[in-house]
């Protein structure tokens, strides 16, 4: 067996070698040292690790020494199966395990997905990263039409990936295409070529084709399969055609994929027609795909018919593979997506809150804190302070007493205000890294209050202290 | 004087030196990143220390306004407001507001000039500059001298020169807290020789704990340029360090530290880094040139930084431009480029082969042996023989 194994890990190996020449010239050669392990299921889930990840120095100057060629296939598992009934019925806690597992830690579901740039967070860089909570800030959000102009598919495909690309070779890339701040799926583009998006330089037009080579070089561990997103205002003869297309495209990129659907979230929209979504949610599950992307949300629909939407589809979708959803940023709407059964949210939040200078101060121990001590903070408003007002000038606290980011560790609130003052990019650094830190640990304190059956409590402690700072906006009620 | 200088190794004019300041211990040939606003660019402190900065610079001209040098006071110092832990140096202001004020006026009183804030007339004398940056708390503060551009020849340079020297005396009268905070002189004169030789002489008897070569890096051509560092540093007390401001390019950086210069400030690195160039030993490689979008090097493949480390040509030229990411990273690598440059100086001068570090540099930067005339000259001043790099190599 152990030679068998051998013989079908090299077939791996010569398959994935795009050229011979796929390793940048100037590194040093590098040594292969496979794990072999016998296949656990029939379809295709091998492990090639190197030294287990155990803790998290940080990591400036070391040499990349990890395989620049791995399969990274990962597995989703539900820990913790939905209750069934009740209003949060549908909500579950998961683990994503990456290859054969065993080696790095699983990361938990519910849980975010960073967004980035090109592969890296707006602000944040790797060395950066590394002190963020782990192993959630493991996961981070690719978008492949960043992609469209530079780098070529071709010099992606030669440096190794996107993992080697950007250097973050630990980390998760979670691919939907689209997002919420530079490219805006343009449903009034989009035609039976491909899908169009707003971009920075334009709008751009991407076909299955291109978008499966984006995704076959940057490689990424899963990736949503193009899709038609409609916003909530379409007619219904829009809408059925962006169901079509999307099962088309599907199928497309299904069969360009090599692995077969083993990394794939299928992508499932249909708008704000019920019927429609359900008609799309059990056509995608007929394919073989690993998981669900849940698309068109976060393009009008209100936030009150949203909760049906989800809910008709995670109902039809199969229990034991993820969904992924995208836009649905606010902590309100990631615990309505929670209660609808959806394991991963990309969200750009974190990005409007530290463009705006905005960080992120609500207690994440809800459950723990009595309701009136929510609501002590000087603006009123208890989730976020606004650090350019001139409150903060002299206030030496940090953002968050007793949070552990490297923001709140070594700096003041006050310095926070200086930098806004004077336009200086290290305040978004800074912000960045303590808004993430933050609303990471908002969907810690989600998983935590799951995994204690205490999640209705949770959501409604929480939804209320954000109704009173607004009450308490409005002098007559 | 808060500060102890050591030379720990010499090559003729060279030489490599231990500096104790109050908050960190310093070597030198150095070179300081300037942080402006009180930060550098894109980078924060745990960055800056992963490379290996030594003392950042802040502009008291900036810091006056915003936040003001009150509220630095009132919360413990640049340092603690900043939360860093090595060492600072404030300028005297006086350059900013010359250079970047239109309707300044320098008077024997100090320098007027319009208020950016609400256009109001202000003054800023030698003593409200020594105040404020008694208040800023830096290690290093410079005296406010009357600087004139290189680039303008006339009675003005003498007026400014001595002008300077009698603002020191003002300075050194203001100054506060001298067990705390050293106060730097600057050698004006233009590039006159005579001139500069007086300013030298009367900044000497002072007895200051160390000395600047201003009115430099302005624009003045390199051959005047590198006769005034190399006549200050000949004069300049051999027991203090010696700081050319506003210096610059490495090449600039080598020559001076063979003149016998210990200190650097520019924002040429982190500058030149947000337009998307980076430095390199050959020179300068500019990231946003299409040839970069398929180049899978590291940008220098002999650098350790963390940017050299993990990225190609090609992912950098995707960013520069389009993402503050991009103008983080080549700021990096830059900054990490020349605290590695002052690293060599250092270190070749204490172990004995600083000729060959600087015929190794000069090969790099000039394969073709076209080194520039001024250069050889400087070099044949500091005593390094440089033919090997001059003859054109043979193809």
């Amino acid at each position: 067996m152990h030679v068998q194994a051998a013989k079908t890990v090299s077939h791996i190996l010569h398959n994935c070698r795009q050229s011979e020449n796929s390793y940048p010239r100037s590194y040093p050669p590098k040594t292969l040292l496979p794990f072999l392990t016998p296949p656990k299921t029939p379809t295709l889930s091998f492990r090639l690790a190197s030294a287990p990840i155990k803790t998290r120095e940080p990591n400036t100057n070391k040499t990349k020494s990890k395989v620049s060629i791995q399969v990274r296939l990962m597995r989703f598992v539900v820990t913790k199966p939905s209750a069934g009934a009740g209003a949060a019925g549908k909500a579950r806690l998961g683990a994503l395990y990456l290859g054969g597992g065993g080696a790095a830690p699983p990361i938990e579901t519910p849980a975010l997905v960073v967004p980035t740039r090109r592969g890296l967070p707006s602000f944040i860089s790797r060395d950066l990263l590394d002190r963020l909570p782990y192993p959630d800030s493991l996961l981070l959000h690719l978008c492949p039409i960043h992609f469209i102009e530079c780098p070529s598919t071709r010099t992606i495909k030669n440096i190794g990936g996107v993992h080697e690309m950007v250097g973050l070779q630990d980390h998760f890339f979670i691919a939907s295409p689209g997002d919420s701040v530079e490219s805006l799926p343009e449903h009034g583009g989009t035609n039976k070529i491909g899908a169009a998006f707003e971009t920075p330089s334009g709008r751009r037009l991407i076909n299955p084709k291109d978008y499966m080579d984006i995704i076959s070089s940057t490689r990424p561990n899963l990736w949503a399969s193009l899709a038609d997103e409609v916003p909530a205002w379409v007619t219904e003869k829009r809408n059925r055609l962006s169901i079509d297309r999307t099962l088309k495209w599907l199928d497309d990129c299904l069969s360009l994929d090599q692995e077969k659907g083993a990394s794939t979230l299928g992508a499932v929209v249909g708008g704000p027609n019920i019927e429609h979504r359900k008609k799309c949610a059990t056509e995608v599950s007929m394919r073989n795909v690993s998981g669900f992307y849940l698309g068109g949300f976060g393009l009008g629909e209100s936030i009150e018919e949203r909760s049906a939407l989800l809910n008709a589809v995670t109902n039809i979708l199969p229990e034991e593979k993820i969904r992924f959803v995208s836009r649905l940023g606010l902590p309100e709407e990631v615990l309505q997506g929670v209660a609808a059964g959806i394991d991963l949210f990309d969200s750009t939040y974190i990005y409007h809150l530290t463009l705006g200078g905005f960080a992120l101060v609500f207690p994440l121990d809800i459950l723990g804190e009595a309701p009136e001590a929510l609501l002590r903070n000087s603006s009123n408003d208890y989730t976020k302070i606004n650090l350019h007002a001139t409150i903060y000038r002299k206030d030496t606290s940090p953002i968050v007493d007793k949070c552990s980011c490297y923001t709140c560790q070594n700096h003041t609130r006050a310095y926070l205000n200086h930098l806004l003052n004077v336009h200086e990019m290290l305040a978004q650094i800074l912000l960045e890294i303590h808004n993430t830190h933050h609303y990471l640990g908002f969907f810690r304190s989600i998983r935590r209050a799951l995994k204690q059956e205490k999640f209705e409590l949770f959501r409604e402690r929480f939804m209320e202290s954000r109704r009173v700072h607004l009450m308490e906006a409005v002098p007559y009620s | 004087m808060a500060l102890q200088f050591e030379v720990v190794g010499r090559f003729n004019r060279a030489r490599a030196s231990k500096l104790t300041l109050p908050h960190y211990v310093v070597q030198t040939p150095m070179f300081m990143p300037v942080g402006t606003q009180g930060t550098i660019k894109g980078l924060t402190n745990s960055q800056l220390e992963d490379i290996g900065c030594q003392i950042i610079l802040g502009n008291t001209y900036h810091l006056a306004l915003r936040p003001g040098a009150e509220l630095i006071d009132e919360l413990g110092g640049l340092h603690k407001f900043m939360n860093w832990k090595r060492g600072l140096l404030t300028d005297s202001g006086g350059f900013q507001m010359v250079s970047l004020l239109h309707l300044a006026d320098i008077t024997e009183e100090g320098v007027t000039f319009q208020s950016p804030v609400d256009g109001k007339p202000m003054l800023l004398t030698p003593e409200e500059s020594i105040q404020i940056q008694n208040k800023i708390g830096a290690d290093i503060i410079m005296a406010l001298d009357d600087v004139v551009r290189t680039t303008i020849t006339g009675p003005r340079i003498e007026e400014a020169m001595y002008r300077t020297l009698r603002w020191m005396d003002r300075c050194i009268a203001a100054h506060k807290r001298p067990d705390a905070q050293n106060l730097f002189g600057i050698v004006q004169g233009g590039l006159d020789p005579v001139l500069r030789d007086i300013c030298v002489r009367g900044l000497v008897e002072r007895n200051l704990p160390g000395y600047a070569i201003g009115g430099l890096a302005g624009g003045e051509d390199k051959d005047s340029f590198w006769r005034v560092v190399a006549q200050c540093t000949a004069a300049l007390p051999e027991d203090k360090p010696r700081y050319v401001m506003g210096v610059g390019y490495p090449l600039d950086i080598v020559v001076c530290s063979a003149l016998g210069a210990d200190m650097y400030d520019c924002v040429y690195p982190t500058r030149t880094a947000r337009f998307g160039t980076a430095l390199v030993p050959e020179g300068v490689l500019k990231l946003k040139h299409n040839a970069m979008a398929s180049d899978e090097r590291p940008i220098v493949s002999t650098c350790s930084c963390m940017v050299c480390k993990n990225y190609t040509r090609a992912y950098i030229h995707s960013l520069v431009t389009r993402d503050a990411m991009g103008s983080q990273l080549l700021s990096y690598h830059n900054l990490s480029y020349m605290m590695r440059l002052s690293k060599d100086l250092h270190m070749s001068i204490v172990e004995g082969r600083f000729p060959e570090y600087v015929r190794g540099f000069l090969r790099t930067q000039f394969p073709k042996g076209d080194v520039p005339q001024w250069v050889c000259n400087a070099m044949e001043v500091a005593g390094i023989d440089i033919s090997s790099c001059c003859a054109p190599v043979p193809v």
